[in-house]
């Protein structure tokens, strides 16, 4: 047992270094990724902001969390992209058929999502810097938002592997996402949601993407964080949860 | 159950059915060790899904398989200690180079020297010129052979190799065919699977013929020769066929 938990780690760390060679060696993968929400974020600040009543002056500050669950949606796809090309070239035939670990493979691919999306992130953050975003928040409200963005995007990873591992063709492995990506716009991201029609309003704000980005916004602010955190854990938690069943489900399936 | 005698590949009345198709009938066989073990069969006749069920990437339905003496469904951990796979489709890793290819199975074989291991396969394959290019740029008979690489690095005592020359030009064919040859020399027992009755000829000790999920004949080929007499001699003149052409020139070319 001892030795099949180093192995474990063993060969975690050889799929981490695997796959993190292929986003090193495909840099555009990083740019498509936050080339979208940069996009955006300068088409809401720039061109539509002036004529949005949010309630605070500085819109980019606003406009932030959306932006970057935007990206962490886009940014997922290339998750689902990367198991589909595994299952079809039957990199993963030959990985089950050696003594390693089952799910090192899985894990190996979440783990490098973790590691690009956060560089999306950072690229995002500095975009915003420079367009005027500003937070008096300490260390540790940055990394309570570190950590939720982290759950989001291991909540989505998870989701995304479902369909890497259950899609019949590539463009399918990656189109799950889009709507995932569209989710922002009907939340409180944008605008508030006091301003939608009531079935609208309902909608927005009874999904995860409002009470994720109310909770970042108010712990870069320095303020009062009230239920959302919770609810916003709560939905990262449970999406967690139920895609990594469905995830090891299908994965067991491909084999 | 496990002796010292054990069969590498031992299989009893196998059966396999997806949903309503019943794609293998009850196949029995044996392959004895250090030996190339080649199974006949057209496409659909079931060769895949018994190269699947031996490396324990899908599980029987009936009878029984087992790898030393390891039964595949109970034991898979034990039947993977021993094994390796050449799937249909060269599982080789495209963004990488060769190199980093083979090094990274050789850390997930474990091994205490994962670069020299690379080294070594890497001139014994005849892809040192290539090791540190993306496998990308790689043509379909370097793929597989580095493919094949692939699988015998930690020296697994039994390979599977699922057509292997499926999709090769002819000059890339004999280069796996040696690859394969060399290996048997080894003392690696194989067992690959063929639509080409020339390649079983060329490379099998035994050739088994999987027919409709059934084998329908086993032997060497001077047996199943025998089985199958020729009863009358004609006198035809043969014509070159077009890839002996196509390697006459090739030879011819090379020559000059």
């Amino acid at each position: 047992m001892e030795t099949t938990k180093k192995h474990f780690f063993i060969d975690i760390s050889v799929m981490l270094g695997r796959s993190m060679r292929h986003i090193s060696r495909s840099m555009d993968t990083i740019i498509t990724v936050t080339i979208m929400p940069i996009a955006m974020m300068l088409l809401f600040v720039y061109v539509l902001g002036g004529a949005i009543q949010t309630g605070t002056n500085n819109y980019v500050n606003y406009l932030l969390p959306g932006i970057l669950l935007m990206a962490i949606a886009s940014g997922i796809s290339y998750t689902a992209f990367r198991l589909f090309t595994d299952v079809q070239r039957g990199i993963f035939e030959r990985f089950n058929t050696m003594p390693i670990s089952r799910s090192a493979l899985l894990w190996g691919h979440v783990l490098t999502s973790l590691v690009s999306n956060a560089i999306s992130v950072v690229v995002i953050l500095l975009v915003a810097l420079i367009m005027g975003f500003r937070s008096s928040a300490g260390i540790l409200p940055w990394l309570a938002v570190a950590g939720i963005l982290a759950l989001f995007t291991l909540a989505l990873t998870w989701v995304a592997a479902i369909a890497g591992l259950s899609a019949k063709t590539v463009d399918g492995a990656s189109a799950f996402s889009y709507p995932l990506i569209f989710l922002p716009f009907i939340s409180s991201a944008f605008v508030p949601t006091a301003s939608m029609p009531t079935v609208v309003r309902v909608f927005a704000e009874n999904q995860p993407v409002t009470s994720i980005v109310e909770s970042i916004r108010a712990l870069l602010s320095g303020q009062p964080l009230h239920n959302d955190i919770w609810i916003a854990l709560a939905w990262c938690l449970g999406i967690v949860v139920v895609a990594y069943f469905f995830a090891m489900r299908a994965h067991q399936r491909r084999v | 159950m496990q002796t010292a005698q054990a069969m590498p590949i031992q299989v009893r009345g196998l059966h396999k059915s997806y949903k309503q198709l019943q794609v293998l009938k009850g196949v029995d066989l044996e392959v004895e060790k250090g030996s190339i073990f080649a199974l006949l069969g057209s496409n659909g006749a079931g060769k895949t899904t018994l190269v699947k069920i031996l490396t324990t990437l899908l599980k029987p339905d009936g009878g029984t398989a087992a790898i030393n003496g390891f039964d595949v469904a109970s034991s898979p951990d034990h039947v993977r200690q021993a094994i390796s796979l050449t799937g249909q489709f060269a599982a080789v890793d495209e963004i990488l180079t060769g190199r980093e290819n083979l090094i990274m199975i050789a850390k997930l074989r474990y091994l205490k020297n994962p670069r020299q291991v690379a080294e070594e396969m890497l001139q014994r394959f005849g892809l040192s010129d290539a090791a540190d290019r993306r496998v990308s740029t790689y043509s379909g008979g370097m793929r597989r052979r580095l493919d094949i690489a692939l699988s015998i690095v930690g020296k697994p005592q039994i390979l599977f190799l699922d057509e292997p020359t499926t999709g090769l030009d002819p000059e890339a064919r004999i280069e796996v065919w040696k690859v394969v040859k060399q290996l048997a020399d080894t003392g690696m027992t194989v067992l690959l699977t063929t639509q080409y009755l020339e390649e079983a000829e060329q490379l099998a000790d035994r050739i088994a013929i999987l027919h409709e999920g059934r084998i329908i004949a086993n032997g060497t080929l001077s047996e199943l020769k025998k089985r199958f007499p020729t009863s009358k001699v004609e006198y035809i003149e043969k014509q070159p066929t077009l890839e002996e052409i196509f390697l006459a020139i090739i030879g011819k070319k090379e020559a000059e």
